[in-house]
Order: C-alpha cells, then sequence, then structure tokens
C-alpha cells in the first residue's frame, strides 16, 4: 500500500514536469477541415470563383459600365463591340451592364432563401429526430406533403396564388427548398441522440437545452454547412426557371433567368444575348457545386473516427 | 451483507423491471413485450463492487442503464441513499446524477468528437455548476487528468487523435470528475486490448481504493468480474440466476448456467484438466423466453418441473442467492460447505 | 521435408501507403504451417495479424496495400506470382477463410443454402441438386439443428452462433487443404465460442485441414493451437511450440501477455501486473526494439537496434535476452 501511494505520487511529479515541458497543444476538427480544404485544387479554384462572385455583385454599381434600366434608343440590338462588349437588348440596354447587376439578384436570392429555409429546415428536423414519436410523425407527414407536388409546378402555384413579388419568390423559394434540409438533419439528430457522450451528458444530468446545444448542433453543423452551400445553386437555378416562366423577378429589374426568356425572340440573330446569361448561370451554378462537394469531403467526419 | 455490518446501503433496487415493447403484427391490438430486465433486486454497499455478468442479450446493459433512469424503468423502486430515486422530478434527479455515473464500453463513441479533452471531462462539473471560476473547473479537470494517468498537454486535444486504452481513461475521467459515490461501468475494457485492459483494471481499482465509490461492473468476462468484483451477479435473458460473494460463487457455483459458464472460458494454460460443459443450442429470444425456468432449454440437469415451474431466488445461506430447483441438493451445495469449512479453518 | 508443409511464408512484406505516412504492417515474417496441424497467430489489434491472412488469401487491397517482398508458398507454389483468375480457383477451393463478424461476411439477399452451393457450384462444378444435397450435410456436419430448414433461411433469421456455424460450413463445403480462422470466436458469448471451438477441433481432426488460427485471446490458443506465432508490431516476436510457449514465454513481450489476463484461479487482491504504455503507432517506430519502450527489461542495446530472430532453447525468440552479445556485455 505504501509502495503504491509513493508510485502513485511519482507519477504525479512526472506529470507536472510533462505540464512545464510542453505546451499545451492545439489542433482543432474545423483547422484540420480547411487543411483538407485547401488541399482540394478544383475546390479552392471554385473558392476563388465565387469570390469574384460575390465582390462583382457588391460592386456593380462600380464595375458595371453602364445603368442597367438606361434605354439607349440609338443602340437597339447593337452588335457586340468596343461600347458594348455583349451588346446591347431590345431596349438597347447595355447587356454586359445587366448581366453584372443581375447576379445581385441572383446571388442574394440564392443565398438568402436557401438560409431562411435552412432556418426552418434545421429546427423542424431537429425537433422530429430530437422529439420522435408524435411530434416526428406530424412533422414528417408534413414533409410528404410538400415533397408530393412537382418542385416549379408548387412554386408557380404558390406565386400565382400570392402575387408576383419579390418576397414571395422568396416563400416559395424556401418552401421548396426546406424539406431537403429537415429530413437530413431530422435523420443525422435521430442517430447522434442514440451516441453515448449524448447519454453521458444526460447521466451527468444535463438539460434538455444543453443537450441540443453542446451535443447535438456542433455535430450537426459540418452537415448544415454541406447542405447550405449546395443548396444555394440550387435556389439559384430555381430563381432563373421561374424568372424565365415570367414569374419570378419582374423586369426592368435584370435577373439571368428573365434575360434569357427576353433573349428568346432574337436568339438566331443576337445569340450572345441569350449564351451569356446563360454562361453566368452555370459559371456559378458549378462553382457552387464544387466548392460544396469540396466541403462535405473535408468536412466528412467519417475519415476521422 | 448489510446485516453483518450494519452499514446503510448506498443502492438499493427492488423488483425493477423493464419491457421495451416489440414490434406487434401490422393492425394487431395485441401488444407484445420483450422483457429485458425482470424483477431484479439487489442492494449495493457504499465502496463495494458489484459484478454483473451474462452474454449478450441478457439485459444487463439495460439493467446498469435503468440503475442511472437513463433508460426509464418500467416498474420497481430505486433507493439511492434511502431516497426513491425513481420518483424523483426531473430537477431533483439532475442533481441526484452528480453524485452517479457511468462509463461506456464504446471508447469511441463516448467522447464528442466537437469537444477537447479537456471540454469533455469539464462537462459534468459545467451541467452541475460545481466551481463558479472558469480557472477552478480547470484546475479540477487537470487534477482529474493527472489522476487517470492522463498528460495534461493533451487538454486542448481532441478524441480522434488518442487510442482506444486512453480515450477509455478520458472517459472515466469525465466519470470521477465530481467525485461520485457509484459509477456503472458498462463494460468498460471489452473494446480494449489485452495489455491496455490489465492497465484500466487497475487504474479502476486504485481510484476506488482511493476515492471510495461503489461500482456496478458489467461484463461478459468472468475472468475480469472475478477480478473487481466483491460480489457477483450472474444473469440470463434478464432474470438474476446467481447472486453470491465472488469466492463463493467462483468455488461453488450453483446454478447450472454459472457452472456452464465457468467451465467455457477458454484459459491460457496447456492440457487444463478442467471438464468443459457445452451447452446446447442459442440464447432463446427475449421476446418469447421459455416457460418455467428460462433455462431449462439449454440446462444440462433440466427435468420435468423445470418447464413447467419458475424457480424462486432462494438464499441459500451467507448472501448465496441461487434460482434453480435443484440448488438445495446439488453436487455444488456439498463442495459449498466443505469451502466454507475450509475458509473457517 | 517441403511434402509436410501445406503453406510456407517467407520473409512476407506487406506495406500501406496512406495520407499519414507508410506502415510496415507486415514486416518480413515467414512461418509455415505443417499438414494437419494447427497454427496459431497471436497478438494485439495493429500487429498484422489479420493483414498477414489477408496476404495469403491475395485480398489486400491494392493500393493502398503493396506487397514489398517474400514469398508465399502454398503446395509449392508461390502464390504471390498468381494472377487474380488463379487465385480466384484456390480461394474457396484450397484455402478458405472465416472472419470474425459472420454477418457482415453472409450476403444478406441471398439464403443460406443459395451460398453455400454457389461455392460448390463454382468449384466442385456440381449441379444444382448435388450441391443442395451436400450443402445439407455440411450443415448437419457443423451441427446445426433442422439443417433442411435453416438451409432455406436468410443470414438474418440465424442467430450469431449459427451463422458462424454456416460460415465454417461455406469454408469447409469445398475441403481445403488449409482454414484460415480470423478471429473466428470473438463476437461470440462465451458459451457459443466453446461451442464453435469444440467444433473447429472436431472439423479439424475429422477432415485433416490445416488451420491458421488467428486471435488476440491466448485462452483459445491454448485450447486449439500446435504452434504458435506471437506478433508485435508487424513483426514475429516468438515462435514456438504451443507447450513451449505456455510452459515458459520467453519474449517479454509473451511473459506480459500471458501475465496481464486475470486469471480464474489466481489471487485477485493484487494488482495485474501490466504492460506499461502501448502499442506504438507506425509513424512514431521506435529506432531500436519495437516493444523497447515497454519492456521491463530493456537495456541501452535495446534502443539501438532491432534485434534478429535467434535460436534459443529450440524455438525463435526476437530479443538481445538470448543472444550472445548479452550474455557477455550485461550479465
Amino acid at each position: 500500500m505504501g509502495k503504491k501511494l509513493i508510485s502513485f505520487f511519482n507519477k504525479q511529479k512526472q506529470f507536472e514536469q510533462d505540464m512545464l515541458e510542453s505546451e499545451m497543444e492545439y489542433s482543432s476538427f474545423y483547422a484540420d477541415s480547411l487543411k483538407r480544404l485547401k488541399k482540394n485544387k478544383m475546390a479552392m479554384i471554385c473558392a476563388g470563383i465565387l469570390v469574384v462572385l460575390i465582390l462583382v455583385a457588391i460592386f456593380a454599381p462600380i464595375i458595371a459600365p453602364y445603368d442597367p434600366t438606361f434605354q439607349d434608343y440609338s443602340a437597339v440590338l447593337a452588335e457586340p463591340g468596343f461600347a458594348h462588349p455583349f451588346g446591347t437588348d431590345e431596349y438597347g440596354r447595355d447587356i454586359l451592364s445587366r448581366i453584372i447587376y443581375g447576379s445581385r439578384v441572383s446571388i442574394s436570392i440564392g443565398i438568402s432563401a436557401q438560409v431562411v429555409a435552412s432556418l426552418v429546415g434545421v429546427t423542424l428536423g431537429a425537433v422530429a429526430g430530437y422529439y420522435g414519436g408524435k411530434i416526428d410523425s406530424i412533422i414528417s407527414r408534413i414533409m410528404e406533403i410538400f415533397q408530393a407536388f412537382p418542385d416549379l409546378i408548387f412554386a408557380m402555384a404558390i406565386i400565382t396564388f400570392m402575387g408576383k413579388s419579390v418576397m414571395n419568390l422568396f416563400v416559395a423559394l424556401g418552401l421548396l427548398t426546406w424539406v431537403r434540409t429537415a429530413r437530413m438533419i431530422r435523420g443525422s439528430v435521430m442517430q447522434l441522440k442514440e451516441k453515448e457522450y449524448i447519454e453521458a451528458s444526460r447521466a451527468s444530468g444535463a438539460s434538455t437545452f444543453w443537450i441540443i446545444m453542446k451535443g447535438l448542433i456542433p455535430n450537426c453543423l459540418s452537415t448544415i454547412i454541406v447542405l447550405v452551400t449546395l443548396g444555394i445553386p440550387n435556389a439559384i437555378m430555381y430563381e432563373a426557371s421561374l424568372s424565365f416562366l415570367g414569374i419570378g423577378i419582374q423586369p426592368p429589374t435584370p435577373s439571368w433567368g428573365n434575360m434569357i426568356s427576353a433573349a428568346q425572340t432574337f436568339i438566331s440573330y443576337r445569340p450572345l444575348y441569350s449564351i451569356m446569361p446563360g454562361v453566368a448561370i452555370m459559371i456559378t451554378v458549378i462553382a457552387f457545386n464544387i466548392f460544396g462537394d469540396g466541403l462535405r469531403d473535408a468536412l466528412d467526419p467519417k475519415l476521422k473516427a | 451483507m448489510n446485516e453483518h455490518t450494519g452499514q446503510v446501503p448506498l443502492l438499493e433496487v427492488r423488483h425493477l423491471r423493464k419491457l421495451f415493447p416489440a414490434k406487434s403484427a401490422f393492425l394487431s391490438r395485441e401488444k407484445t413485450y420483450i422483457k429485458a430486465v425482470d424483477d431484479v433486486s439487489f442492494t449495493l454497499m457504499p465502496k463495494e463492487t458489484l459484478g454483473v455478468v451474462g452474454e449478450s442479450g441478457c439485459g444487463k446493459s439495460t439493467m446498469g442503464r435503468s440503475v442511472l433512469r437513463l433508460i426509464e424503468p418500467t416498474s420497481g423502486e430505486i433507493l439511492y441513499k434511502g431516497e426513491d430515486f425513481t420518483k424523483a422530478k426531473e430537477a431533483t434527479l439532475r442533481k441526484m446524477r452528480s453524485d452517479m455515473q457511468i462509463i461506456f464500453q464504446d471508447p469511441y463513441a463516448s467522447l464528442n468528437p466537437r469537444m477537447t479533452v479537456g471540454e469533455i471531462i469539464a462537462e459534468p462539473l459545467n451541467i452541475q455548476k460545481r466551481y463558479a471560476t472558469r480557472e477552478e473547473t480547470r484546475e479540477q479537470v487537470i487534477r482529474v487528468m493527472k489522476v487517470v494517468g492522463l498528460n495534461p498537454k493533451y487538454y486542448n486535444r481532441y478524441p480522434h487523435e488518442f487510442s482506444g486504452g486512453q480515450r477509455q481513461r478520458i472517459g472515466i475521467a469525465r466519470a470521477i470528475a465530481l467525485s461520485p459515490s457509484l459509477i456503472v461501468c458498462d463494460e468498460p475494457v471489452s473494446a480494449l486490448d489485452v495489455s491496455i485492459q490489465s492497465q484500466v483494471l487497475n487504474l479502476l481499482r486504485d481510484l476506488q481504493e482511493s476515492m471510495g465509490m461503489a461500482y456496478i461492473f458489467i461484463s461478459h468476462n468472468l475472468s475480469v468480474i472475478k477480478h473487481i468484483s466483491d460480489r457477483v451477479m450472474v444473469m440470463y435473458l434478464g432474470h438474476v440466476v446467481e447472486m453470491a460473494d465472488k469466492k463463493d460463487l467462483f468455488a461453488t457455483p450453483c446454478h447450472p448456467y454459472t457452472q456452464a459458464l465457468l467451465s467455457a472460458i477458454p484459459v491460457p494454460e496447456r492440457h487444463s484438466k478442467r471438464k468443459k460443459i457445452l451447452l446446447q443450442g442459442d440464447l432463446p429470444s427475449p421476446a418469447n423466453p421459455p416457460s418455467g425456468c428460462i433455462f431449462h432449454t439449454r440446462c444440462f440437469m433440466a427435468a420435468d418441473i423445470c418447464s413447467v415451474e419458475k424457480p424462486e431466488l432462494r438464499d441459500l445461506g451467507n448472501g448465496h442467492f441461487c434460482a434453480c430447483h435443484f440448488c438445495g441438493n446439488c453436487a455444488g451445495k456439498e463442495t459449498k460447505k466443505e469451502s466454507k469449512r475450509n475458509m473457517e479453518s | 521435408m517441403m511434402e509436410d508443409k501445406i503453406l510456407e511464408v517467407k520473409h512476407l512484406k506487406t506495406y500501406f501507403h496512406t495520407d499519414a505516412g507508410f506502415s510496415k504492417a507486415v514486416d518480413d515474417v515467414s512461418f509455415s504451417v505443417e499438414k494437419g496441424k494447427t497454427l496459431g497467430i497471436v497478438g494485439e489489434s495493429g500487429c498484422g495479424k489479420s493483414i498477414t491472412s489477408l496476404s495469403i488469401m491475395g485480398l489486400v487491397e491494392i493500393p493502398p496495400g503493396e506487397i514489398a517482398g517474400g514469398e508465399i508458398l502454398f503446395e509449392g507454389e508461390d502464390l504471390l506470382k498468381k494472377n487474380e483468375d488463379e487465385m480466384r480457383k484456390i480461394r474457396g477451393k484450397k484455402i478458405a477463410m472465416i472472419f470474425q463478424e459472420p454477418m457482415t461476411s453472409l450476403n444478406p439477399v441471398f439464403t443460406v443454402g443459395e451460398q453455400i452451393m454457389e461455392a460448390l457450384m463454382l468449384h466442385e462444378k456440381m449441379t444444382k441438386r448435388q450441391a443442395r444435397e451436400k450443402g445439407i450435410e455440411m450443415l448437419k456436419m457443423v451441427k446445426i439443428p433442422l439443417p433442411e430448414k435453416r438451409f432455406d433461411e436468410y443470414p438474418h433469421q440465424l442467430s450469431g452462433g449459427m451463422r458462424q456455424r454456416v460460415m465454417i460450413a461455406m469454408a469447409l463445403c469445398c475441403s481445403p487443404e488449409l482454414l484460415i480462422c480470423d478471429e473466428p470466436t470473438t463476437a461470440l458469448d462465451v458459451t457459443i465460442q466453446a461451442q464453435i471451438l469444440d467444433l473447429i477441433i472436431e472439423l479439424k481432426e475429422k477432415t485433416g485441414t490445416s488451420v491458421m488460427m488467428i486471435t488476440h485471446d491466448l485462452g483459445v490458443i491454448a485450447e486449439v493451437a500446435d504452434d504458435v506465432m506471437v506478433m508485435y508490431a508487424g513483426k514475429v516476436v516468438e515462435k514456438a511450440t504451443c507447450d513451449q510457449i505456455f510452459e515458459k514465454p520467453m519474449h517479454p513481450y509473451t511473459y506480459g501477455l500471458m501475465h496481464c489476463i486475470p486469471k480464474l484461479d489466481g489471487d485477485d487482491s493484487e494488482r495485474l501486473s501490466v504492460i506499461e504504455g502501448m502499442v506504438p503507432s507506425f509513424d512514431d517506430m521506435p529506432k531500436g526494439c519495437a516493444f523497447c519502450p515497454r519492456c521491463s527489461e530493456a537495456r541501452a542495446i535495446c534502443q539501438e537496434r532491432m534485434p534478429e530472430l535467434v535460436n534459443a532453447e529450440g524455438r525463435l525468440v526476437r530479443c538481445f535476452k538470448y543472444t550472445q552479445e548479452w550474455k557477455e556485455n550485461v550479465e
């Protein structure tokens, strides 16, 4: 017994020495993820494209050579040239400027619709997953109802019913996309709440609030980040489609969707007019998707046990 | 035990029962239940270790979690330091939990991957608001880390950087941070390598000696149970089939199931002379347990009475309980008397 | 001499290339399995025992794996020189393997019978009817009650012990020359483990198959093995007959392993003897003997270089304790 105590104290001394000798070492999950993300070249290129796109959207008034709504009747449907790189439209508005301003609409609507949808989706999904039982059944049934309609027709119905406005477009996009988020979060919360570390928190007397804040959300965060990043291009596509169909963003406000719609008539005559907004949509969507995939790979907790 | 020492038991469990609803046939009104734990009673003294042994599906883990109310027991009483734990309201329950902790089997699933080692060990302290300042909490965490043999320089590391044995130490540190009186150890060494197992077992023992807590030690490994326990409870299909002092149980196992379990362990010894009792067949499903004695389908001693009448858990004296129709007059009894005589002399 | 050895592995090196670096999972391992005998391979997780068996079966994934050298002679032919087609004919037919987790090695969408028949029809060119008869006979042999009924059931309808029996039946149905068992009883309960071990011993005697038993449990080894090989960090540290090992473990690691298990008949008021520390990770292998940081008998020389396998008292041990050098310098 005496011997044991001595060895015990010796051990303790050893540790104190270790403490002094080496500084506490740091490493964190998100720092590691960032390192992994940086290794992924495609994702980093796309991140660069996205940064440029967002800067363009923010500084549109400085970058754009013309006011996007300024109508120059002396240069209606002008050929691409020095004054107008992509030409002008049927009202003599500069197409390049309209595309630049259009990025504001597309990106801001994409991001904000997705953020709102995620807030709703995460909350409902987490509640359904955590409490289970009747609450889960009710929320799951609602989700099934939402999923039972074809996406675009559903959005069209909402906008036709509520009237054409940016706000309603927003609502329609949100309603379209929250279900996917909610389903994913519900699934991962259901898995997480069975984990032993959640049980350990409960065994220490943790309240529900504590468990959600410390146990569930940090472990869902990477899923949420990925869902939002991959959801944005989706929302941008929907916005473009709805605007193309004439029930999204209303002219004269430029949006990539309504530009393509307007350009249809002149497609054989001024192909750049319809191609350029299309290219803008394509670049944005692809960049968001590849970056989102990269993020998912970097954050994938399966790589780390 | 308590009549000998006159101490107040730390924990008294009476007729604990946990039923899980089983999936019933589509649209059928009849509800079937799986009796995971059926009528389990025991007392636990302070600083005592009760070993719970049994095969998978015998309900030992469910029992351990029900005692802590991590799984709500269906019926029964749990008296903790004389207070009825089963009836405690949410707020008192949370308070009482600071005195009882759990150590899990899987050192990978039991640590939150998004928390640092320091945060994990500090969590129970923060939940219970044990210390007023962060500094004090931090000091306690570092103290606990040293006690379990973790280098405090790992304070800011994440669990994925550690090996199984070290993770288990982190789990133990979290459990002892609040200096509880009772720890339920649910297969704490089963997932570890042999050479690490002994380190953790020694640690658990040292901690018990220095901090004086009681363990409910759940394991399927009889050698480990024998090493660490004071008393042993053998479970089969949710029932206690035998409970006795460790020495008694291992010297004179009374229940045929205990005998079979003991003989089935492969011993690292060449040409071991022990005779093996090979049980026939598999564990019956707990959803549809056999009639009468639950063990009679695999028992080598089974007689007609066994499939009809359920044997009671009887006291054979000296705190040795056994649920078998034949345990009063089985061979074990005689050798038991002998060994008692030997022990006395 | 060659006739007696069903399998001879010479200087096998299996390496893995991962993001974190390069690991020598199996490093210069040589051993042989004699006809009708059982070789036990013991070691803790990460010691390379499973990778050794996968290398023999040709089931190491390349990349990240790489067989960097050595020979695996099975009935005199080098398995490493065979192509995938030839290996497929050997796998299952001549060398069969049983895994730890029977659920993951059985295909859940086919019945037990279909899976047994597949091997028989593929390797033995049996007709469906013959295969069915043989399959049921195999199930009978591994003592599955109601074999005709079980034959048409799906894996999830069976218990863990039953599944392992099915795995054994499948492994033995083409009467292989060598049966590799990778922790066959680890996932099972004690009473079921006893049944399965008993079955493996009985079948071995009946069929004359050679067995390679991979496990971390010295108790299992004591029961089934004739020869034992102890592995640590990818290397063989001791190789001897089973009787020799249990009579006197010579390598400090083997000794430590044997003494850190709680004994059923031991005095349990004592603390358990322990092997301090833990298995080194491959990116931070000690320079000298891999076991040296945990060894209570380590001397200066152990930190300098890796000891060779030396012949001592009729067995092979990788420890300086038994070298001439040690006797001269230390004692």
